[in-house]
């Protein structure tokens, strides 16, 4: 079984591959000093096809793809992704690259900054800007978060035309009709830094992720708050009981085990570190019931996080769980999370991170 | 010389099918003029020079015979037979 690992971080993209997940391979970075805020691996499609949204400093951003595993990158011509004339509005970054689901295995999305949702009809060579929510009347009431505003998070529908995207700030919004129409659903969810601790939209969800059960459940970690909604998002309940803190980046659902997820709790909003220095996952097995600490091989004196996107799943067996950090190690478990080893180490910033098997 | 030289930065040859120097002929009245023609045949170069609102981008610095066109009329500064363009990143990065 090879699993390639693609690694995103602020000076470049790494590769890694592994026949066991124990031992991994290394490659030289694409892309150096080009910040890589995220990346995709799409084995629905023969080759299967590595994506990446790089940003020069100097040369702004663009997006480039891959066929044959990594070897040579492309990119397309006119511009992947642009903001159409009448916006007055720059590509800032891609921060998430989602391909679709099988039965549409031309769709790629893109969860760009500024706020904006992009779909793909070609596999992730040209984008076009989705309008009905660039337009939203919220809009304009969705603040930047310290990284930027922008699109975080796309979870398509396995089977329906409803999309769900995440944004800090701005909330979960959900699409039932292919991706004209939104509507906030963050019932529930708390906004610690508004008057209002409760409001319609404005929370800083910082990942969202859907249960293996199917689309109705999802996960969110919350700028403060780890939550659990069984309805599509119409309503969120708090899943932070158990945990060391309901601060934290990402969230993990398993794709294979329902009730299964991750977090990684860090201290608080003010306190941006490991509860106690110490790195330690949390794993639920009861979607949120109970959490359980997972550690070995994790660092006991450690000052880093790890970012909303630099921690993924695989989808091998058992699952795979990889987690990059801002002092640039990547950690793999072969084990759902229970240990865990260095991939690497020494790296730029890890910003993003995912992982498939390859056939 | 007939045309304006446009001289890219060496990170810039990869997209510029190998090419660090790129002449215009006849001279485009203006430097956005000469990147509205450049577009045609090198738009990956463009795009890293200005963003789909025709700002140049930030970090990235365009001369025309040595001055800077923040201080001219940026992509509005004109151009003639002779002039010289260049293209350098500014200092940026950590």
């Amino acid at each position: 079984m090879a699993v390639l690992l693609m690694i995103g971080t602020r000076k470049g993209l790494f590769l890694a591959r592994s026949d066991d997940r124990r031992t991994w391979t290394l490659e030289e970075p694409a892309f150096l000093m080009e910040e890589v805020a995220s990346v995709a691996v799409d084995t629905r499609r023969t080759p299967t096809r590595l994506l990446a949204g790089t940003m020069s400093w100097h040369y702004g951003p663009t997006l480039v793809w891959s066929d044959d595993l990594g070897a040579s990158w492309h990119e397309t011509g006119n511009a992947a992704l642009a903001f159409p004339a009448d916006t007055g509005t720059a590509l800032g970054r891609v921060w998430q690259l989602q391909p679709d689901h099988p039965h549409r295995p031309d769709v790629v999305w893109a969860g760009c900054e500024p706020s904006s949702l992009w779909r793909s009809d070609d596999g992730g060579e040209t984008f076009s800007l989705v309008r009905g929510l660039w337009d939203h009347p919220h809009r304009e009431h969705w603040a930047p978060g310290f990284g930027g505003a922008a699109v975080h998070t796309v979870l398509p529908h396995p089977s329906t035309d409803q999309v769900t995207v995440a944004m800090s700030t701005g909330g979960v919004y959900v699409s039932d009709d292919g991706a004209t129409g939104w509507t906030p659903r963050n019932q529930g969810i708390q906004a610690t830094f508004l008057p209002e601790r409760f409001p319609e939209y404005g929370q800083c969800v910082h990942k969202v992720a859907q249960d293996a059960s199917g689309p109705d459940r999802l996960y969110a970690q919350n700028h403060h708050g780890v939550y659990r909604s069984d309805d599509a998002g119409l309503s969120w309940e708090s899943i932070a009981d158990g945990l060391p803190s309901d601060f934290g980046f990402f969230v993990l659902a398993s794709p294979r085990t329902p009730g299964t997820a991750w977090v990684m709790p860090l201290e608080a909003d003010a306190r941006r570190v490991p509860v106690g220095g110490r790195m330690r996952v949390h794993r639920t097995s009861d979607a949120g019931a109970t959490w359980h600490e997972l550690g070995a091989g994790l660092p006991d004196r450690a000052w880093t996080v790890a970012l909303r996107d630099a921690a993924c799943v695989d989808d091998a067996d058992p699952t795979g769980v990889y987690i990059g950090t801002r002092d640039g190690v990547v950690y793999a478990s072969d084990d759902e999370g229970d240990t865990y080893r260095v991939v690497a180490e020494h790296l730029p910033d890890v910003l993003s991170v995912r992982a498939a098997v390859i056939a | 010389m007939t045309g304006v030289e446009v001289r890219l930065p060496a990170v810039l040859a990869d997209v510029a099918g190998g090419r660090r120097i790129v002449v215009m002929s006849p001279a485009p009245v203006s430097l956005g003029a000469l990147l509205d023609g450049l577009e045609a045949d090198l738009p990956a170069v463009v795009r890293r020079i200005r963003d789909e609102t025709g700002a140049l981008r930030r970090f990235v610095n365009v001369y025309v015979d040595g001055e800077d066109v923040r201080h001219l009329d940026g992509t509005a500064t004109p151009l003639c037979d002779g002039c010289l363009v260049q293209v350098l990143p500014s200092v940026a990065g950590g």
